[in-house]
């Protein structure tokens, strides 16, 4: 299988004033196009480091990261957030939603950046909501008004609906309790098994990432092991 | 991003905080709007004085005695004091190309006493017959001195009407008797209202024979102005030469011992006034206006604080610089715009009270409509760009870990 991410030597580390701070150490590795991969590690591993460059949005200090075969290391914010919006789609721990703005528009606002017709922004998140198992009872809702599951599928629905190469989920279920957590879990499986894509989910519970094929764990900054998990767990849909 | 995702963006966040919002577009309202009224209020000012020195008579030149001092205008001048213009110098001015009529005058402030015993302090005018013509002015009855009168020097006396009704209240003054002086005046006309020309009233006036008022109210043998209308405008400075270097070889002596005021030069003095004036109250406002701007910076700034983790998902989810610092200058520019509207709206709401209750005509000019919209919209720009510019530089990771 062709590699979205590889990864070699990567490293990052932050200067406060003479002093240096390695946070990366050189991680080597790559993720096929396709697999879900857990990246687990506790805090201050340089796990969240690691998303932020797997996420373009930030760059390493020294190494490269090719991600679908182009070399993201070395570009400029504009780029970068061209890559964002063309490639990658995020889940994040507290959803980050816009509040003000409907379910709707929140799960269309990547398209407006991609500069794409109404019309197709209109199929394309009415398309993503559905993916992510959300009634459309709810869609002209605001955030606020929904539960915390919900919400994250809203955010997995605006994770999708650029159809991106990955899907970066950091702590999706931080913020929920653990039926909610498995529900979304749920949905985060689904999106790999039935439409094939390519997962990185961020935690520090092994139990949330067994339900990945595979855990990359990382401690102070270097890969510490990279297993493949033989038998996933299968989260349970609520 | 479209200009009408913008559009949605920027209703969205500013509705969502409309108490904010309203309280900074009423910044920027009282600016604009103080612009437009003091503005309107100064160029209004400025049209009434130029039309009431234009209903003066055009094409006029005053020669008075005494020089204009420097640094005292040509306003407060010697007149009154002189004794230097006689009536032969009216004489021989008369007989100059380019001169149409003249006016020989002598003023004099005397108390007034009417037969029905009502009194007022005014301002007494000898004058000849070509008085009505030279000075612009209307009789509303009666008839004015003649030629008889004046050689014959009648105790005549034709009333302003300011000085008509405080000398006579409601009653008719025609045939009636005034004391000017201890000397008693039959009045046979009343001049039409004219309207104030801000120093002197030409309504609160009473005219006498010039040969009445030099020989038996002053006692005096010169004149204190010569009134002088010009034939052609455009001839008015040949005129105005032709007459200094008469005077001068006249009274002899070597620099002019009089004064030529033509109404262009008084114009010009008070239209100076008038647009120093204008600008004052402008620049006033326009403090205001500044102050509205710096209203706009810190609601923005706030916004942007607010919206930080905001920011940081829309660059998350692929946004450019260059979209978060438009998105968030649009929002700076459309309360100025909106602001900016209803000041103009108000302002010449203003205008129009005060020219309705305050007795100021007032006029609201589109340049100065124009200059307020520009305005505004620059002030939403600049104002707006520096928040909008901070919130495109943060980094997305910060941003979106922002408590």
């Amino acid at each position: 299988m062709k590699s979205l991410i590889e990864c070699r030597d990567l490293a990052k580390s932050y200067r406060n004033g003479d002093l240096e701070t390695p946070v990366l150490r050189g991680l080597t590795f790559t993720i096929a196009d396709g697999e879900c991969v857990a990246i687990m590690g506790p805090s201050g591993s340089g796990k969240s480091t690691l998303m932020n460059i797997l996420g373009c949005l930030d760059t390493p200090t020294s190494g490269t990261y090719l991600l679908d075969g182009r070399d993201v290391s070395d570009l400029s914010d504009d780029d970068l957030a061209a890559i964002r919006n063309e490639k990658i789609g995020f889940v994040f721990q507290s959803y980050n939603l816009l509040s003000r703005t409907t379910v709707f528009r929140n799960v269309l606002l990547p398209l407006v950046y991609a500069h794409t017709s109404r019309a197709h922004r209109e199929t394309a998140a009415s398309k993503a909501l559905r993916t992510a198992a959300l009634p459309d009872t709810f869609w002209s809702y605001r955030p606020n008004q929904l539960s915390g599951g919900m919400m994250q599928r809203v955010a997995i629905a605006r994770a999708l609906v650029n159809n991106p190469s990955l899907l970066l989920a950091d702590e999706p279920t931080g913020n929920l309790d653990s039926k909610t957590g498995e529900s979304v879990l749920a949905a985060l499986q689904a999106l790999h098994r039935t439409a094939g894509h390519t997962i990185i989910l961020i935690t520090h519970e092994l139990a949330v990432a067994e339900h990945t094929g595979r855990i990359i764990t990382i401690r102070d900054g270097l890969i510490t092991e990279d297993v493949t998990v033989s038998r996933p767990r299968i989260a349970k849909t609520a | 991003m479209t200009i009408l995702d913008l559009v949605e963006e920027t209703a969205t966040s500013l509705t969502s905080n409309k108490v904010r919002s309203s309280l900074t577009i009423l910044g920027i309202v009282i600016g604009i709007a103080s612009v437009i009224a003091m503005v309107s209020i100064g160029q209004g000012a400025q049209g009434a004085i130029q039309s009431s020195i234009e209903g003066l008579g055009s094409n006029l030149l005053t020669i008075i005695p005494g020089t204009a001092q420097p640094g005292r205008g040509i306003i407060s001048s010697g007149r009154g004091t002189g004794q230097t213009l006689k009536n032969e110098d009216a004489d021989a001015i008369r007989s100059l190309p380019g001169v149409a009529a003249l006016s020989e005058e002598l003023q004099r402030r005397f108390q007034i006493i009417s037969e029905v015993g009502m009194n007022t302090n005014s301002t007494v005018i000898g004058a000849t017959d070509e008085y009505l013509g030279v000075r612009n002015v209307m009789l509303s009855s009666g008839a004015f001195l003649s030629g008889g009168h004046i050689r014959s020097g009648a105790r005549v006396a034709v009333l302003g009407p300011s000085a008509a009704s405080d000398l006579f209240g409601t009653d008719d003054p025609l045939g009636k008797t005034v004391r000017i002086n201890k000397i008693q005046f039959r009045v046979i006309g009343i001049l039409a209202a004219k309207g104030g020309s801000g120093f002197f009233n030409p309504d609160d006036t009473i005219i006498v024979p010039l040969s009445t008022m030099q020989k038996i109210l002053a006692g005096v043998d010169y004149l204190s102005t010569i009134a002088v209308t010009v034939t052609d405008k455009n001839g008015m400075t040949e005129v105005k030469d032709a007459a200094t270097a008469l005077l001068v070889q006249r009274h002899r002596v070597s620099d002019p011992d009089f004064s030529i005021i033509s109404q262009a030069d008084i114009l010009g003095t008070l239209n100076q006034v008038t647009t120093a004036f204008t600008l004052f109250l402008a620049s006033i406002a326009g403090i205001s206006l500044v102050v509205g701007g710096i209203g706009i910076m810190n609601m923005m700034l706030t916004a942007v604080t607010e919206r930080t983790r905001e920011i940081g998902l829309r660059k998350s989810i692929g946004a450019k610089s260059r979209d978060i610092t438009v998105q968030f200058l649009a929002e700076a520019v459309v309360l100025t715009f909106i602001g900016g509207m209803i000041g103009i709206v108000l302002g010449s709401g203003v205008a129009f009270v005060v020219s309705t209750f305050g007795g100021i005509a007032t006029r609201v000019s589109l340049s100065s409509v124009a200059l307020a919209f520009c305005v505004s919209a620059g002030i939403g720009i600049v104002f707006g760009y520096y928040p909008a510019h901070r919130a495109a530089r943060l980094n997305p990771i910060d941003a979106l870990r922002h408590e």
